[in-house]
């Protein structure tokens, strides 16, 4: 009997060690595993690899990692929110290093990542500073960079609802990165606000796939004031 | 008296050129002042790339959900006819060419249509974001900006001294002189704002102006 629920926070992120790369899905506040953060810093792992559209905002999520000296590495699109002090101030001290992709490219590294393919061709960045570095190759008369695909030890996915097969749904825009970076982790964990029992689920309504999940954690929803 | 278009009216000069059915997507500062002029009467269908087509202003605070928020994170709406998708597929809309018009905002566009909308010169942390994507993917990039910057300089150049977002993409620029088109030219004046002549936007742009008939001085 297949049940990948956990029991805690504490749990959904066993495993998870120093030096590791770990996707963190949400874009700002939405569809950010806020709580599977917090676990990991509780955990005490350092020298993290942290793959994310953002970079941290405030003194919160990937914000406190930094901010505990966790990171040594972000690979993301726009590190430059509004309260960005802690990745701002590791980077100007070398303590963090900052790898920038496009949100498209990023997006699709990774998802070629969870789809076992070589790399991405695009047309974005294409003689702009963002193609330092990277090989340019042309195909049927038109230039591509390449870029390398991504893939992690863990994936930290926020959901909506799961049940515990793993299958997930998304609220409205909370998708963005999550349903992606489920596909491309040797451990992907899932906090959502509402876990169900198998069969619940409408198949026509899952957006992440049972398969592509490893551990389901049940958050409270937090009421904002 | 002041001269030339306000913030709003550039908005509302940008709006004379779209068309129902349009799919458009915003980009952050001067463009989100169309977001303000949109009825639903009009049918354009606004793009945000963290995923969603078909979005909506502002709700009241009491409507606010944290699953609802634009590209500069801020709260909106899903409008009848909505959808949501995840980030890859919101890139393929923008990447494949499927947008119709991207408004954007600038520091500089070249005579050559070249975009530099991401980063000033020397500056350290710099976000990317969506803009690279947006411009080298949308069927029409449209900049927003002020014709000059706050020291009198010209944003419009033969060549961008700023980074380059995406080259050769802009299509058209909307200032508070003017309504300027990219040609394989060159700049050319398309309209000039209430109170300035031909010579005066062409004295304020940093490459040559090509003045169509009809367009006095």
């Amino acid at each position: 009997m297949i049940d990948k629920t956990v029991p805690s926070l504490e749990v959904a992120v066993q495993g998870l060690e120093d030096g590791m790369v770990v996707m963190v899905g949400g874009f700002g506040d939405s569809g950010t595993p806020h709580e599977l953060l917090n676990a990991v810093l509780g955990r005490g792992c350092k020298d993290l690899t942290i793959v994310s559209n953002n970079a941290g905002d405030g003194d919160r999520g990937i914000a406190a990692l930094i901010l505990h000296h966790r990171v040594r590495k972000v690979i993301c699109s726009f590190p430059t929110t509004a309260h960005n002090y802690a990745v701002r101030e590791a980077v100007e001290r070398g303590e963090v290093e900052l790898e920038l992709r496009p949100q498209g490219t990023l997006a699709e590294c990774i998802r070629a990542g969870g789809a076992g393919l070589g790399g991405v061709l695009t047309p974005t960045g294409l003689g702009t500073e963002l193609a330092e570095g990277k090989p340019v190759i042309e195909l049927d008369g038109r230039q591509y960079l390449v870029e390398r695909p991504l893939r992690a030890d863990f994936a930290l996915v926020r959901g909506w609802r799961a049940d515990r097969w793993g299958n997930v749904v998304y609220r409205y825009a909370q998708q963005n990165f999550n349903p992606l970076m489920a596909m491309a982790a040797r451990c992907t964990v899932v906090q959502v606000d509402h876990v169900h029992e198998v069969g619940e689920i409408d198949p026509m309504q899952v957006h992440t796939p049972g398969i592509f999940v490893d551990r389901v954690v049940r958050v409270e929803r937090e009421v904002r004031a | 008296m002041s001269r030339g278009w306000s913030e709003t009216e550039i908005a509302r000069r940008v709006l004379a050129d779209l068309w129902e059915g349009a799919y458009v997507n915003l980009g952050i500062g001067m463009p989100l002042r169309l977001n303000e002029l949109l009825t639903p009467e009009m049918g354009i269908i606004l793009h945000s790339e963290n995923g969603i087509l078909g979005m909506g202003p502002a709700p009241p605070p009491d409507r606010r959900d944290d699953d609802i928020v634009d590209a500069g994170k801020a709260h909106v709406t899903l409008i009848p006819g909505a959808s949501v998708f995840h980030s890859a597929d919101s890139f393929a809309m923008l990447r494949g060419g499927h947008l119709d018009v991207a408004v954007l905002g600038a520091y500089q566009v070249s005579m050559r249509g070249d975009l530099a909308n991401w980063k000033r010169p020397g500056q350290r942390l710099a976000g990317v974001g969506g803009a690279a994507d947006i411009s080298v993917g949308a069927r029409r990039v449209w900049v927003m900006m002020r014709h000059l910057t706050r020291d009198g300089e010209p944003r419009l150049v033969r060549e961008c001294t700023f980074p380059l977002t995406a080259s050769r993409v802009v299509k058209r620029v909307y200032t508070d002189m003017a309504v300027i088109e990219v040609t394989e030219h060159g700049f050319r004046l398309l309209e000039t704002a209430p109170g300035y002549t031909a010579a005066e936007v062409a004295a304020a742009t940093g490459a040559p102006l090509a003045l169509p008939e009809g367009v006095g001085g």
